[in-house]
């Protein structure tokens, strides 16, 4: 298959993968996610879901806003779900019961069914090797149970189980970096992305279907609900999630890393903590080092992965 | 809505239609009403890629159309991505209801 070209005007003539009428929060990042995941390929998909507001709010009683098969699984298992379902398909084919059509698999899970509750089944599919992509849309907490911490919450946020107040000001620990501990997988294709640089999203979407074996996305999807922002912010913040370089954009093919997308001017992080009330305690005068160490930590990781990328760069001209 | 009954609901909870969804409009969500300025449009389509509701309809060539009001749950989002035409939005939200 030819990969499909990714001009505006173009994909605008095709028909969405995922229809109006879901029930998602107005404004929620995650159906923009999903939306340009399913647009970047003509290939025919095959998904599955793990609970979460994707999941419940996508497919309710006899309403399904999905237009490809899709399965509901449950919270913990997306990935061995679909990795059955693409074990199944493989010995179909192999066995002469269907035609090979090229399908391609899909899970998808929210960060406390991936970093956290999933986080075994998709750790074990990626080890059998399945061809097969899991995407999480990760939007730093449980918010379709209401807002608990996730292993994915940013630091200093507030949610319902690490609230801000008097004993903690907000969640005390940094977040788990997934991308990285995917990347410990050996796996042949990692990457993050964000919706607001759809293009950076959509090629790397069609770069891991091109592959084949297993590949993980890791997808920010702002939450306004959660993120105690507006309606109308999703894009604007998953923006500044990546000039801030709180969410950087790179990829990591068959080992190697590349930052796919560089700021022009790398942005304070208070730029993109200072729209969302969950950080608002951070502002406080005495919780002025909470700032810092916020910053510092961003300033630590983005410094690792220029210098991974650029030994990925240094690889590649050798 | 006609009442349903689970004998004649697919078994294992099947849905055989693709994007039923469509049955169920969520225009009625919205108490902010996008605008669409056609004069300031300039045809970029980021309006159409950034909707969470596939609500900003496109014709046969591709171009922008109207809004879909029938989905349409005045998140804003389009608007405030709308690079517009020299400083003047092509979308601009408006009270629902005035
Ligand atoms: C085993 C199990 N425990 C708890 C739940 C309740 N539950 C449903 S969705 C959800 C939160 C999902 O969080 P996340 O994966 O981050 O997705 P989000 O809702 O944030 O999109 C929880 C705790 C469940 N369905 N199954
Ligand atoms: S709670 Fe957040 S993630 Fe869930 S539907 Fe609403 S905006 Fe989307
Ligand atoms: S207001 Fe929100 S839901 Fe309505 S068309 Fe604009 S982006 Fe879509
Ligand atoms: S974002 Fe604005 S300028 Fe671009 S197509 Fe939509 S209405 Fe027109
Ligand atoms: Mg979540």
């Amino acid at each position: 298959m030819t990969t499909k070209p990714l001009r505006l005007k173009e994909l605008a003539k095709g028909e969405d993968r995922f229809a109006h009428g879901h029930r998602m929060c107005a404004g929620c990042g995650a159906p923009i996610v999903v939306k340009q995941v399913l647009m970047a390929t003509d290939y025919p998909i095959i998904a599955a879901n793990a609970t979460g507001c994707l999941e419940v709010s996508s497919c309710i009683q006899e309403y399904t806003a999905w237009k490809i098969p899709w399965i509901h699984s449950a919270f913990e298992n997306s990935a061995a779900t679909i990795s059955g379902v693409e074990a199944m398909y493989r010995s179909l084919v192999k066995q002469g019961k269907i035609d090979d059509k090229q399908v391609k698999f899909i899970a998808f899970g929210g960060d406390g069914g991936t970093y956290d509750i999933g986080f075994q089944s998709l750790s074990g599919a990626m080890e059998r090797g399945h061809d097969m992509m899991y995407v999480c849309y990760d939007n730093g907490a449980y918010m379709n149970t209401g807002i608990q911490r996730s292993s994915a919450t940013p630091f200093g946020a507030n949610t319902t189980t690490c609230p801000a107040g008097d004993v903690i000001p907000g969640k005390p620990q940094q977040r788990k970096d997934l991308t990285r501990i995917m990347a410990a997988h050996g796996i042949p294709y990692i990457a993050q992305a964000s919706p607001g640089n759809w293009m950076d999203l959509m090629k790397k979407v069609q770069k891991a279907f091109e592959i084949r074996g297993p590949k993980f996305m890791n997808i920010i999807a702002p939450c306004n609900r959660g993120w105690r922002s507006r309606t109308d912010d999703a894009i604007t913040l998953a923006k500044l999630a990546v000039e801030t370089c709180y969410w950087p954009l790179y990829e990591i093919e068959n080992g190697v890393t590349r930052v796919t997308v560089k700021p022009k001017e790398k942005k304070p992080l208070v730029d993109f903590l200072k729209p969302q009330g969950r950080f608002k305690h951070m502002f406080a005068p005495e919780n002025e080092g909470m700032l810092k160490q916020a910053q510092d930590y961003v300033d630590a990781q983005w410094d690792r992965l220029l210098k991974e990328s650029a030994a990925g760069e240094a690889e590649k001209a050798e | 809505m006609s009442k349903k009954y689970w004998e004649t609901l697919p078994q294992g909870s099947v849905v055989l239609e693709a994007g039923s969804s469509a049955k169920f409009k969520t225009g009625g969500w919205r108490s902010m009403r996008p605008k669409w300025i056609e004069e300031n449009c300039i045809q970029c389509m980021f309006c159409w890629m950034y909707c969470p509701d596939m609500s900003v309809k496109v014709t046969a060539e591709g171009k922008r159309a109207e809004f879909d009001y029938d989905y349409c749950k005045g998140c804003g989002i389009c608007a405030l991505e709308c690079p517009g035409k020299k400083g003047k939005k092509a979308i601009v939200m408006e009270e629902e209801g005035k």
